[in-house]
């Protein structure tokens, strides 16, 4: 069967489609994952916590969404990507999955007894599971930039070669952590942007706020830094010949190799890509402007942009390559050679383009319905709330 | 305890997904059940019947979320744990999961928050469309689990592609409209809903029992008896069965659930009791009633049914057939423009996996000496007494459910519903479904054993290459972490339960039939929000 649109193109409208499930997952879910990073810090007594909370609390579950579909959707479109990472990121996927089990759990089990201990002990499950996946996402960006140590055998199946504490500590390095504390930062200006719109004026708002601006600083400071230290350190992969962009998928088919400067390569190539790290800048500078305007919906917005122009850079950064290997030449994963077949991408291309104006739609819908601050009103009169 | 990675990636697999599969079925009953209460709600505008709601609402929420934290676990383990199989099958297993969340996870978890938070701010009709909203979705995640599920048990719409060594598909359609993936559908959410149909019984004989809160849960009753009646039927006339004569594996899973070692004359009978001996190859104390398989699994008087030793037979020319595949492909990697090679490889690549069954015992298939063949042809015999004891407990209580709901059915309808023995019985049943769920799991894919997709790629290839420090450090940290979320769940179900169906908006303290039963004008209208 002949298909409209041919595979190389598809290849590429993937990993577009990828990037925007990944920006839609740290746009949405978080927003969840920063008010619950700053929860113990931002609301001190249990009415105050419960106004935090409750600005997410009809809308977490379906934001969660978001990441379930990122799995899903990187199985479906990049196999390779989904076996190799996750198995060879094993423990910290186990870290972060705990972390995000604690969440859901926190936010329903909470409000169900009213004992002190019992709601301080969620609030602390609360934090630890918005604050350890955002660190832990960028870290794993990070290490995606950096490279991992795998490989693979003719039949494709990968193997791992530094297995330090069962490959947990190698994953941290200066520069990992680096990554891990702009995504962390990135998230918590998101949560504090959310609870300046979601919050009814007050003290609880006013820290949340003064977390944003300072979280805003940290972003902007963090991206240069991390721009600085790929200028400077060497870091960076680049492929070796041309490879066939409608190939098969097959990573043994590229050969990838380290070169210094490869990752800021694509800018003089393509200079529109530039845009990206642009707004990862001018993003948090939005945000700021927002919140000193009084615009909540400006400061959001521009925190909104910071994540599209932060997570973009990644992406533009690293084309083709998706995941290079450090230990060997023909393992590197690439847009070209690591995804799944041309019918397979195709038909989820038809899927996505049916399902997810649908998904946008409704969940507009309950926004809408939702819309409107929280205040300490409506906890003492609406018995649904947690 | 020694335990080599791949049965440890077994074990933490069955242990999360058997774990997450204690709160899906709940969800998916009960989601139901809220729209047929919700439904008479807004149709009679009975306050009786938004508070039944409302109460049944609030148990679904708590099972809920540990539904969903445990789910998120089972979206990325195949990554972790199967990495090899990911890679192998990825092209065909990712697409159902993706859809899953596209379609059907987001739809549940979107609208559950407004299900929840929603009274106040909609209509009582938009309220029972979100409800019913989120029943849909929770019910259509299920069929795209279930899809990827089927597949494993009949790969069907892929083949083999040597140029990146993996199945690919062929035919999308085949996949989405695989008989075993409709049967099992079919049969799965039905068990959820009689799981669900029972719970809710039970919970309301406790209040009847206790004569607390009877004008719910006499409604209650009724509802979970019609439907649990309905619904405990269809789990047995819709049973898995009818997809047991399509392949191989399924052949062998009907032949072991039924440890039958030779072919029988159709039509074959049924055991209602045996015990396997596995050593001899044969069935003690054999007590059949006739026909009853042969009508069941073939649907005809005159087809056979295939017994074990007959199957193994075939495996074993398969196994060499598939031999002949590996060797295609082998050859294929090194030149992949070798015609004869490609030849041999397309005439025998259905049997590709066979050759694959050979790697527990030497690296290159090619090698394998005749005893090793045959003893790989031995490996495709799942647990036989495991298959033919959790068959007969799951079917068991499957028939004992239908008789429980056509007396509960009675007594709601002739009012007996306050027959203490009758009370008994419906509260000792609640954890039964629970195990015969459970024991339908273990029977599906303790069946498919060797494979973890059938005749394409036997399990011990699947895992990722991990230590096992790394895995058993999963194993306990999930355990751990599941125990606790279990302990606190069930807590506060019970808490939940005790506290009974009481409305704080309405200040409704006690259940006084004279005004539940009625719109009671002196209470505040809830309407759309203003």
């Amino acid at each position: 069967m002949e298909l409209p649109i041919d595979y190389m193109t598809l290849r590429v409208i993937w990993w577009g489609l990828v990037g925007v499930l990944l920006i839609g997952f740290a746009i949405m879910d978080g927003f969840d994952m920063g008010v619950a990073a700053l929860l113990p810090f931002v609301a001190k007594n249990d009415s105050e916590r419960r106004a935090v909370i409750n600005t997410v609390g009809a809308t977490w579950e379906g934001n969660q969404v978001w990441f379930i579909l990122g799995g899903g959707a990187v199985f479906a479109a990049w196999p390779f990507v989904y076996a190799v990472s996750f198995s060879g990121f094993y423990l910290a996927m186990f870290l972060v999955l705990t972390a995000l089990i604690l969440r859901p759990v926190g936010f329903k089990y909470r409000s169900k007894r009213p004992g002190k201990a019992w709601r301080r002990n969620w609030d602390w499950a609360l934090f630890a599971g918005g604050f350890i996946p955002a660190l832990v996402f960028g870290v794993a960006m990070g290490n995606v930039l950096q490279g991992a140590p795998f490989s693979f055998d003719s039949d494709l199946r990968a193997t791992y070669h530094d297995m330090f504490l069962g490959g947990l500590l190698g994953l941290f390095t200066p520069f990992t952590l680096l990554c891990g504390l702009v995504s962390a930062a990135m998230l918590v200006l998101q949560g504090s942007t959310w609870l300046g719109l979601k919050l009814e004026k007050g003290i609880v708002r006013d820290r949340a706020l003064r977390f944003g601006f300072f979280a805003a600083l940290a972003v902007i400071v963090l991206f240069a830094a991390g721009y600085v230290f790929v200028r400077f350190s060497g870091l960076g992969f680049s492929v070796v010949d041309a490879v066939n962009p409608a190939g098969a998928s097959n990573p043994t088919r590229a050969e990838v190799v380290p070169m210094a400067g490869a990752w800021l390569a694509n800018y003089s190539k393509y200079p529109w890509m530039w845009a990206a790290p642009a707004l990862g800048f001018v993003g948090p500078v939005v945000a700021i402007f927002g919140q000193r305007l009084r615009s909540d919906w400006l400061a959001f917005g521009g925190s909104s942009l910071a994540i599209v122009g932060i997570i973009g850079t990644v992406g533009c950064s690293m084309f083709p390559i998706i995941l290079p290997s450090t230990v060997d030449k023909h393992s590197s994963l690439l847009v070209w050679t690591a995804s799944s077949s041309h019918l397979t991408l195709f038909i989820m291309l038809l899927v996505t383009l049916v399902f997810l104006p649908i998904v946008l739609l409704y969940t507009a819908w309950v926004y809408k319905v939702l819309f409107g601050r929280i205040s300490t009103e409506h906890l003492k009169t609406n018995p649904d709330l947690y | 305890m020694d335990l080599s990675t791949v049965e440890l990636s077994r074990l933490q697999f069955a242990l999360t997904a058997m774990y997450h599969f204690l709160f899906v079925p709940l969800t998916l009953g009960l989601s139901f059940m809220l729209v047929i209460m919700e439904s008479v709600y807004v149709l009679t505008r009975k306050e009786v019947w938004r508070t039944i709601t409302r109460f049944w609402g609030l148990l679904f929420g708590i099972n809920f979320v540990l539904g969903v934290a445990t789910g998120l676990t089972m979206e990325f383990e195949f990554g972790m744990n199967w990495s090899y199989y990911s890679h192998y099958v990825g092209d065909i297993f990712g697409a159902p999961l993706a859809i899953e969340g596209l379609m059907a996870f987001f739809l549940e978890a979107t609208f559950v928050g407004l299900m929840f938070f929603g009274w106040e701010k909609l209509s009582r009709p938009a309220h029972l469309m979100v409800t019913f909203l989120v029943a849909l979705g929770t019910n259509l995640s299920a069929l795209w689990i279930l899809i990827a599920n089927g597949w494993m048990q009949h790969p069907t719409g892929a083949e083999f592609n040597p140029a990146t060594m993996r199945m690919e598909v062929t035919n999308f359609i085949d996949v989405l409209f695989n008989p075993v993936a409709q049967a099992k559908f079919v049969h799965t959410v039905s068990a959820g809903y009689v799981l669900a149909a029972v719970f809710v019984m039970g919970v309301s004989a406790i209040y009847l029992w206790n004569n607390k809160w009877t004008s719910i849960a006499k409604r209650s009753m009724a509802v979970a008896a019609a439907f649990g009646l309905a619904s405990s039927l269809s789990v047995v006339v819709l049973g898995d069965e009818s997809g047991y004569a399509l392949t191989d594996n399924q052949k062998m899973k009907l032949a072991a659930l039924e440890s039958m070692w030779h072919t029988e004359k159709a039509p074959a009978g049924i055991s209602v009791f045996g015990i396997p001996n596995v050593k001899e190859q044969r069935t003690d104390f054999d007590i059949k009633i006739p026909y009853v398989l042969g009508l069941i699994a073939t649907r005809s008087v005159d087809t056979p049914v295939v017994g074990i030793l007959d199957l193994t037979d075939k495996a074993e020319m398969r196994i060499r057939s598939g031999i002949i595949a590996y060797d295609g492909v082998e050859k294929l990697k090194v030149n992949a423009d070798d015609m004869d090679a490609r030849a041999l490889f397309e005439a025998h690549k259905a049997d590709l996996g066979y050759a694959l069954l050979l790697k527990k015992y030497v690296p290159d298939p090619r090698m394998a000496t005749n005893e090793m063949i045959v003893k790989a042809s031995l490996d495709t015999i799942p647990n036989v007494p495991v298959m033919f004891w959790t068959f007969r407990l799951m079917a068991g209580l499957g028939f004992a459910f239908i008789a429980l709901f056509a007396i509960a059915f009675l007594m709601v309808t002739f009012e007996k519903h306050n027959n203490r023995l009758f009370l008994l019985v419906c509260m000792i049943a609640i954890p039964f479904p629970w195990i015969a769920i459970e024991a339908g799991w273990v029977l599906a894919e303790i069946g498919r054993q060797p494979w973890a997709v059938d005749g394409v790629l036997p399990t011990f290839m699947g895992a990722s290459s991990l230590s096992k420090g790394q895995i058993w450090a999963t194993i306990i940290g999930f355990t751990l972490v599941y125990a606790i979320m279990a302990v606190i769940e069930v807590r506060l179900m019970i808490r939940a339960i005790n506290k009974g169906p009481y409305e704080s908006k309405l200040g409704r303290m006690h259940d006084d039939p004279e005004v539940s039963t009625t719109d009671d004008p002196a209470l505040p209208v809830v309407g759309p929000a203003e």
